[in-house]
């Protein structure tokens, strides 16, 4: 039953993401692509980058949208697949909700406990980890192209990719932004070809 | 005091108008909830920061979950975190739906052609802006590697990662890193 499968994937994504909206990508990738399959790299992919342009934290985004794509790909109803949305925002949200209101005041009270803060010093560098994975895991020949299939997809693919990276490097520019400008440049290329 | 409706309104104005993230949505937070309406001081205000940002999940649900149950109770921390998250969630899903709609047009599928390549760059930039923060260094640096090489390659799963570089660090502490700090 996928609405079962929706409700536990997405409360064990809330329950162990510590890294914020990226490490949570990274999350959800792995368990919407790579282990439950309920979506191809590339839908993934479009769904990331709608997250990013829409308001709102980028991991309720992406959960909403991936539970709704997940029960219409399984061949519901659209309407069931906004149901699907709603359930996988609620569970992304409800063990940590929960885990707020019982701890909260310990941990106001703990803000300098050693352990804590040797925990947290290991997790934020894994969780770098995490992200490149995922990254590593979009770089598909579906995401890029393959220089048999279409050389151009995959050269202009890469020109996009370095551009973008170098720009989010060094100089603070608008996500939005460049997705908006990667689209009219792919709307554009791959149009009047 | 701040009442259920206020509350959600509050909130609901915050998830509505912040582009880019949870993290984005600090500087509203603070202007709306410390300086306007001064439900929070500014002390109060850090300190449940930093809890949201100890705590697993969504960093800005955390934040409104925290803030509406300091002020409210748990139904505070309820009409906070419904504020903060519908606006975000209708948009999406009204776009969800949009896009679905018109998945079979060319033009649509050249455009996120396009951006599918943004895309990744954009989830590969932060692994090395958010390195000196995260405090890595060549002596720490083969963890993010390893954990990286282990999910990319051996398709282990990040939840056990997590799990294993948390008891990691929790154990560190315990018996290695002792000696240095009373050194």
């Amino acid at each position: 039953m996928i609405f079962w499968k929706l409700f536990y994937t997405f409360c064990k994504i809330g329950t162990f993401n510590f890294g914020g909206g990226y490490a949570m990508i990274a999350l959800i990738q792995d368990e919407v692509v790579e282990k439950q399959a309920w979506m191809t790299v590339q839908e993934f992919t479009d769904i990331v980058a709608v997250s990013q342009m829409t308001p709102g934290p980028i991991g309720i985004n992406v959960a909403t949208y991936a539970g709704y794509t997940a029960v219409v790909n399984a061949g519901y109803d659209p309407w069931i697949g906004v149901a699907g949305a709603f359930l996988a925002s609620f569970s992304v949200i409800l063990i940590p909700f929960i885990l707020m209101l019982l701890l909260a005041r310990y941990l106001m009270r703990h803000k300098d406990n050693k352990n804590l803060n040797n925990i947290f010093s290991i997790l934020r560098i894994t969780v770098l980890g995490l992200i490149a994975a995922a990254a590593l895991q979009l770089a598909t020949p579906t995401n890029f192209g393959s220089w048999s299939e279409s050389p151009l997809q995959l050269c202009l693919s890469l020109a996009i990719f370095l551009t973008v990276f170098l720009l989010a490097l060094k100089k603070k520019i608008s996500p939005i932004l460049l997705i908006l400008l990667s689209g009219v440049i792919g709307g554009i290329v791959y149009g009047v070809r | 005091m701040a009442g259920y409706f206020e509350l959600f309104w509050s909130f609901f104005k915050i998830g509505s108008f912040t582009l880019g993230g949870g993290f984005a949505m600090i500087p509203l937070m603070e202007k709306e909830l410390v300086q306007q309406k001064q439900w929070l001081s500014k002390e109060e205000f850090l300190d449940l920061l930093s809890v949201s940002q100890a705590m697993p999940g969504v960093f800005a649900v955390n934040m409104a979950t925290s803030i509406g149950y300091r002020l409210r109770g748990k139904a505070g921390a309820i009409m906070s975190v419904l504020g903060n998250i519908l606006m975000p969630i209708l948009t999406i899903l009204l776009l969800a739906v949009f896009i679905r709609y018109f998945r079979d047009i060319p033009m649509v599928e050249d455009i996120f052609k396009g951006i599918r390549p943004c895309v990744v760059a954009l989830i590969a930039a932060p692994v090395f802006t958010m390195a000196k923060n995260a405090g890595l260094n060549w002596r720490n640096c083969w963890i993010p590697i390893l954990a990286a090489v282990l999910i990319w390659l051996l398709g282990v799963s990040p939840v056990l990662i997590i799990i294993i570089a948390g008891l990691g660090g929790f154990l560190y502490g315990r018996f290695i890193n002792k000696k240095e700090a009373a050194a």
